[in-house]
């Protein structure tokens, strides 16, 4: 009996190790090719463990045209969508999670659609609407359509906190004469904000990662991929390469933050 | 009743300012979009869509759009099941195992190409292992061998997007209680009959949402593509970018934006259709 098993815990094992080879070899790789100088990377055969790091390539990608405005509107972008995401976003999570209301259901079905359906593809046609209306090539115009990219899951985030948050308590300082944005305020809030944190985050990540929308609606105003994607095919590898380390990054740092909420995240927001 | 009829306005106000913002970035351009691809200077046109449809690039796009999702998210989900039934058996380092398999969740797919472009690149790092192997390179991205370009952006899409679909099947897992599948043992069920019908139909509504949102996303692939292959390999959403960004045309951009959303629809609802008369008959 413990023969075969042993057999099979060893089998789950490898098997573990093998799929971490093939998720994680990749990041190892751009981040070697990423801190390689120029003239190692002209090498052939690569080599495969770090030789003679060096910081040529990633500076100058750094000091390349549009790379700091890249960075520096990905930013606005990115924390513009959190800020606008959870304004708008918040207190419908909180409607969804506490009141009955005629059209809940309605509701949480054209949450689904605008989530699942690519209403990124609509950016062609909002260009238009941008144009006309003198937003185009503004941060403003890719903060807004991330924060409708981000909006369904921020509402159905913030919902799956606040059924978490006792409501109990809420009333309880309701009848000791708060009012209710007090009440929210100081009971609700404090408890709910990690979960807001993390609802933050995701929204920071959704629009750091967004290109297509990015790369339509601006011109001048580029984020860091709409620059990095917009000037790929007159682009060195090395440049192509540091990009690519800059893209993932905070992705790294990201997940790292996040893990704890992951499951929570995706297992209660999405039945 | 007082109480509760005033809370109705309270509700209302708060998800009020969310469903403006969703549906003035939503409807509005779906009704610009739509004016745009069948209009022209002279009234209602097909002149956009027939320049589309006669482009040399649109026909392969449909047909490469379609094969990747037809082959990556079968393969993606066997992938993903794979993992989480690894992490089931409490392997040694879980947490970090697990933590190296969800990093691509919040890598972009850009990103993604990027990463794989160092490993696919004629002189990138798979052609340099086999040639420390003794083995030849292969032209892996070169315009000439479809195949293997194709096989390349499946390959980067697996990595990236399957991570997607693992945590929504470890988050399912977790509400799966063990004692079905453990009673299940104790009758006697081999590993394969306790996964076919334990496991697995209990598992149904987290793959459902998977199913349709894998599905969805990947008609939307393009950026993968293009940091890997450029537009040797075209996509449906790369043909938006190409004709909108490099060609300038927004008319017939748009025109293939609407196939794309079109397509889309057509999958959830009948994604939706689909399952919901499966658990009817249930």
């Amino acid at each position: 009996m413990s023969g075969p098993r042993r057999w099979r815990r060893a089998a789950v094992q490898a098997a573990c190790v093998a799929v971490t080879l093939f998720m994680g070899v990749p990041l190892y790789l751009i981040t070697l090719a990423a801190l390689s100088s120029r003239e190692s990377l002209n090498r052939f055969p690569l080599p495969l463990l770090p030789t003679d790091p060096s910081t040529e390539t990633m500076s100058t990608f750094l000091r390349s045209t549009g790379v700091t405005g890249g960075f520096i509107n990905s930013l606005t972008v990115g924390l513009g969508t959190v800020v606008l995401a959870l304004l708008v976003g918040v207190p419908a999570g909180y409607a969804v999670a506490r009141y009955a209301f005629r059209g809940k259901d309605t509701y949480q079905l054209f949450l689904l659609l605008v989530r699942a359906l690519p209403i990124v593809v609509l950016s062609v046609p909002l260009a238009r609407v941008f144009l006309d209306t003198g937003l185009y090539d503004t941060t403003y115009a890719v903060m807004l359509i991330h924060t409708a990219l981000a909006l369904p899951t921020t509402v159905l985030i913030t919902a799956a906190i606040f059924v978490g948050v006792s409501r109990e308590q809420e009333e309880a300082a309701m009848i000791f004469g708060a009012s209710a944005p007090q009440a929210f305020l100081r009971v609700v809030a404090p408890q709910a904000l990690p979960g807001i944190a993390a609802a933050a985050m995701f929204a920071f990540m959704l629009s750091w990662n967004e290109v297509l929308g990015a790369t339509v609606l601006t011109l001048n105003q580029r984020t860091l991929p709409a620059q990095v994607l917009t000037t790929l095919s007159d682009s060195p590898l090395a440049y192509r390469f540091a990009g690519g380390l800059a893209l993932v990054l905070p992705a790294v740092v990201f997940i790292a933050v996040m893990r704890r909420y992951l499951l929570n995240m995706w297992g209660t927001t999405l039945r | 009743m007082a109480r509760k009829r005033a809370r109705v306005p309270a509700a209302v106000l708060l998800i009020a300012p969310s469903l403006v913002v969703m549906t003035a970035l939503f409807a509005w351009p779906l009704l610009v979009g739509i004016g745009q691809a069948f209009s022209g200077p002279d009234g209602p046109t097909t002149a956009y869509l027939r320049r589309m449809a006669d482009d040399p690039y649109f026909w392969p796009a449909v047909r490469n759009t379609a094969l990747l999702v037809v082959v990556l998210v079968p393969l993606q989900f066997a992938f993903a099941l794979t993992m989480a039934l690894l992490l089931r058996e409490r392997p040694r380092f879980a947490g970090a195992h697990f933590f190296i398999w969800v990093i691509p969740l919040a890598v972009s797919d850009l990103a993604a190409g990027l990463v794989w472009l160092s490993v696919f690149a004629d002189r990138g790092y798979l052609n340099s292992t086999l040639d420390h192997l003794g083995l030849d390179g292969y032209a892996w991205l070169s315009y000439e061998n479809t195949t293997s370009m194709f096989l390349t952006v499946v390959v980067a899409e697996l990595w990236r997007s399957t991570s997607l679909v693992l945590v929504i099947v470890v988050a399912g897992l977790q509400g799966v209680p063990k004692d079905y599948d453990e009673a299940a043992a104790v009758f006697g069920a081999t590993y394969w009959q306790r996964l076919r019908h334990v496991v697995l139909p209990q598992l149904r509504p987290s793959l459902q949402v998977a199913l349709i949102l894998r599905t969805i996303l990947a008609l939307e692939t393009f950026a993968v593509a293009q940091a890997l292959t450029g537009r040797n390999l075209p996509l449906l959403v790369g043909e938006t970018y190409q004709w909108y960004n490099v060609l300038q045309n927004p008319n017939v951009a748009t025109a293939i934006a609407l196939v794309v959303l079109a397509v889309s629809m057509l999958a959830a609802i009948g994604y939706l259709r689909l399952l919901r008369d499966r658990t009817v008959t249930r």
